[in-house]
């Protein structure tokens, strides 16, 4: 009985998991096909990396969406580690029911909703106080940031969890003042959390579509809304080629962020078994 | 915001001293505490209201193209003008019933096939030995990370009339001439299952990594069958992951833009598409407003019993 349920598993798994990748591998590999058709092969060649490297409208897209994740992601990554330690470290204060609401409805808030009252309310501001004169850059930014610090603070929340308070403890029975533990034991440790948190803000950035297109304005193309643009027609090759290198960056970031934490990881479980060892 | 809003039981129950530093130090996490909420209160939280402000105006011709809910003469309210119109307008229409229904139907097919799908995978995960399992896990994160437009580009590749799957189907003889997949109903279940299934299986995973096996081995020593044991044990236990689960890949499923557009083309009717195409095209704001907060009332529900649960799995930690 048992034999036949875990072969039924490993079925689902590699069905699954071929049906997450198989798309994506095809997507790489006819980057490389010379056809102007996609589906149609015709050779392999890197016609359409040499297209889109000529394309200044595409290096435009690419330059604006780096900007707007660095700054998203540094400020996300701020606000949501303090969102995190005020929900975990900080016991029961005012309105923290209304604030973890707060927290969590970014995530599962649908993007178009999100979108729109962002532009409503950056359009009243302007009527307002004149501010912000024109949208880009700068909206942009700032609905990346309120999502992305959700995500920030999940991640952090999950990390402070994980780590627990005994050393915190530790050190103020050894008399150090709570800002001083903050700054020597909680942050060192959280910083992996930190990283990673940066890192999921700045893909998050980079990828959304939806809500940048509701907060930009005229001009202001990321790389998502150019991307956007061209696919609605139909398939194009050289969207194909930016694709790849798009997979490529981010499983390059990716692989960086699982080892930090991997390593950290490891050395916390030596420190611990060295701990537990000096102990007995 | 100053820190009377925040007294003194912001301080751990651990440290317990009252001098200056300690007061400096509730100052500070004064601090840590009012930056995200005040941002958040600003950002998220306003926008709101003013949609549902514009929800009920009336559309005119000027920049904003709304009219104003309050009228100030001389400093006081002179005419306070609530227009309900549009939301009756919403409600009249068989086209906005009909394509907020058309929503929830394809979202919730979708997640049904989602937790299809996602379920065993989990639990094949969390069966596996845990090299294995670490593996496979980061195999489920990373497509997360990639650029869901590509993903679903991906898919228009695969399902196109000259796309891989018809070449293949007719390569292999199976057919003759191109089914037609792209730009249908069936394209968008496919794309919400393929996008969203991440969503899916990381809550149920956490829920069944903690489930306890020696149960299932007590129900089989009873003389359980296998799939009694499943339906009367293991599926019971996991429910709140299946809830979680299937919450997270509903709730944004049923506003979704990118994947109707890109792979429904205008076939598929659906509300997220509605809303930016009524808010784009049409510049219709205030219509545009009403149908997000309709769109809002529809998913308060799945929202808040999502948080509940959230609240439920954080206290029992």
């Amino acid at each position: 009985m048992t034999q036949s349920r875990s072969s039924f598993l490993s079925i689902m798994l590699f069905l699954g998991f071929a049906f997450l990748y198989v798309p994506m591998i095809l997507l790489v590999i006819y980057s490389f096909n010379h056809s102007k058709l996609v589906p149609v092969w015709g050779g392999w060649s890197t016609r359409w990396y040499k297209v889109l490297f000529e394309s200044p409208e595409v290096w435009d897209a690419v330059r604006l969406s780096l900007q707007i994740a660095v700054v998203n992601a540094t400020v996300a990554t701020m606000l949501g580690t303090f969102a995190g330690l005020a929900m975990v470290r900080f016991g029961r204060f005012r309105a923290r029911t209304l604030f973890g609401g707060m927290l969590v409805a970014p995530l599962v808030m649908p993007e178009v909703i999100t979108g729109l009252s962002l532009l409503v309310f950056f359009i009243s501001l302007k009527d307002l106080f004149g501010w912000p004169a024109e949208r880009g850059f700068i909206t942009i930014t700032i609905a990346h940031i309120t999502f992305s610090l959700a995500y920030v603070a999940v991640i952090v929340q999950a990390r402070l969890t994980g780590i627990g308070e005994t050393l915190e403890e530790a050190a103020a029975d050894l008399g150090a003042k709570p800002f001083k533990v903050m700054t020597s034991i909680t942050l060192p440790r959280l910083a992996p959390g930190m990283l990673a948190g940066w890192l999921l803000a700045f893909t998050l950035s980079l990828d959304d579509l939806v809500i940048a297109s509701f907060v930009t304005g005229p001009g202001a193309n990321t790389l998502p809304i150019l991307i956007f643009s061209r696919i609605r027609l139909g398939l194009r090759p050289d969207i194909n080629a930016l694709a790849t290198i798009i997979i490529l960056f981010v499983a390059v970031l990716v692989a960086i962020a699982a080892y930090i934490m991997f390593r950290q990881q490891k050395r916390e479980l030596l420190d611990q078994q060295m701990a537990q060892s000096g102990g007995d | 915001m100053n820190d009377s809003a925040f007294p003194s039981d912001l301080a751990p129950k651990a440290l317990a001293n009252t001098s200056v530093l300690d007061r400096l130090q509730e100052r500070w996490k004064t601090i840590v505490i009012v930056l995200p909420f005040v941002w958040l209160l600003v950002f998220f939280l306003a926008p709101f209201f003013i949609v549902a402000k514009i929800s009920l105006a009336e559309l005119e011709i000027s920049s904003p193209p709304f009219t104003a809910m309050i009228e100030w003469v001389d400093g006081t309210i002179v005419t306070i003008r609530l227009v309900f119109d549009n939301f009756i307008y919403i409600f009249e229409d068989p086209l906005y019933s009909k394509t907020y229904l058309n929503s929830i139907k394809i979202a919730f097919i979708s997640t049904l096939l989602a937790l299809l799908l996602g379920y065993p995978i989990s639990y094949g995960i969390v069966r596996s030995n845990p090299v294995t399992k670490q593996l496979l896990l980061f195999a489920i994160i990373l497509p997360f990370w990639t650029s869901f437009l590509l993903r679903v580009y991906a898919w228009m590749g695969l399902l196109a009339d000259q796309g891989t799957i018809n070449n293949l189907l007719i390569s292999l003889g199976l057919i003759e001439t191109p089914l037609r997949m792209l730009y249908t109903e069936f394209a968008v279940y496919v794309g919400i299952v393929y996008t969203y299934l991440p969503f899916m299986i990381l809550p149920l995973y956490a829920n069944m990594e903690k489930l306890d096996v020696t149960l299932n081995e007590a129900a089989a020593d009873l003389g359980s069958g296998p799939i009694n044991t499943f339906f009367k044990i293991t599926l019971p236990l996991t429910m709140p992951g299946v809830i979680a689960g299937a919450l997270l890949v509903f709730i944004p499923a049923t506003g979704e833009y990118v994947i109707p557009d890109l792979l429904g083309g205008g076939n598929v009717q659906m509300i997220g598409r509605q809303l930016y195409n009524e808010f784009a095209r049409n510049i219709d704001w205030p219509v545009a407003a009403a149908v997000a907060i309709v769109l809002l009332l529809i998913l308060v529900l799945p929202m808040a019993i999502y948080q509940y649960y959230q609240g439920r799995a954080a206290e029992r930690i």
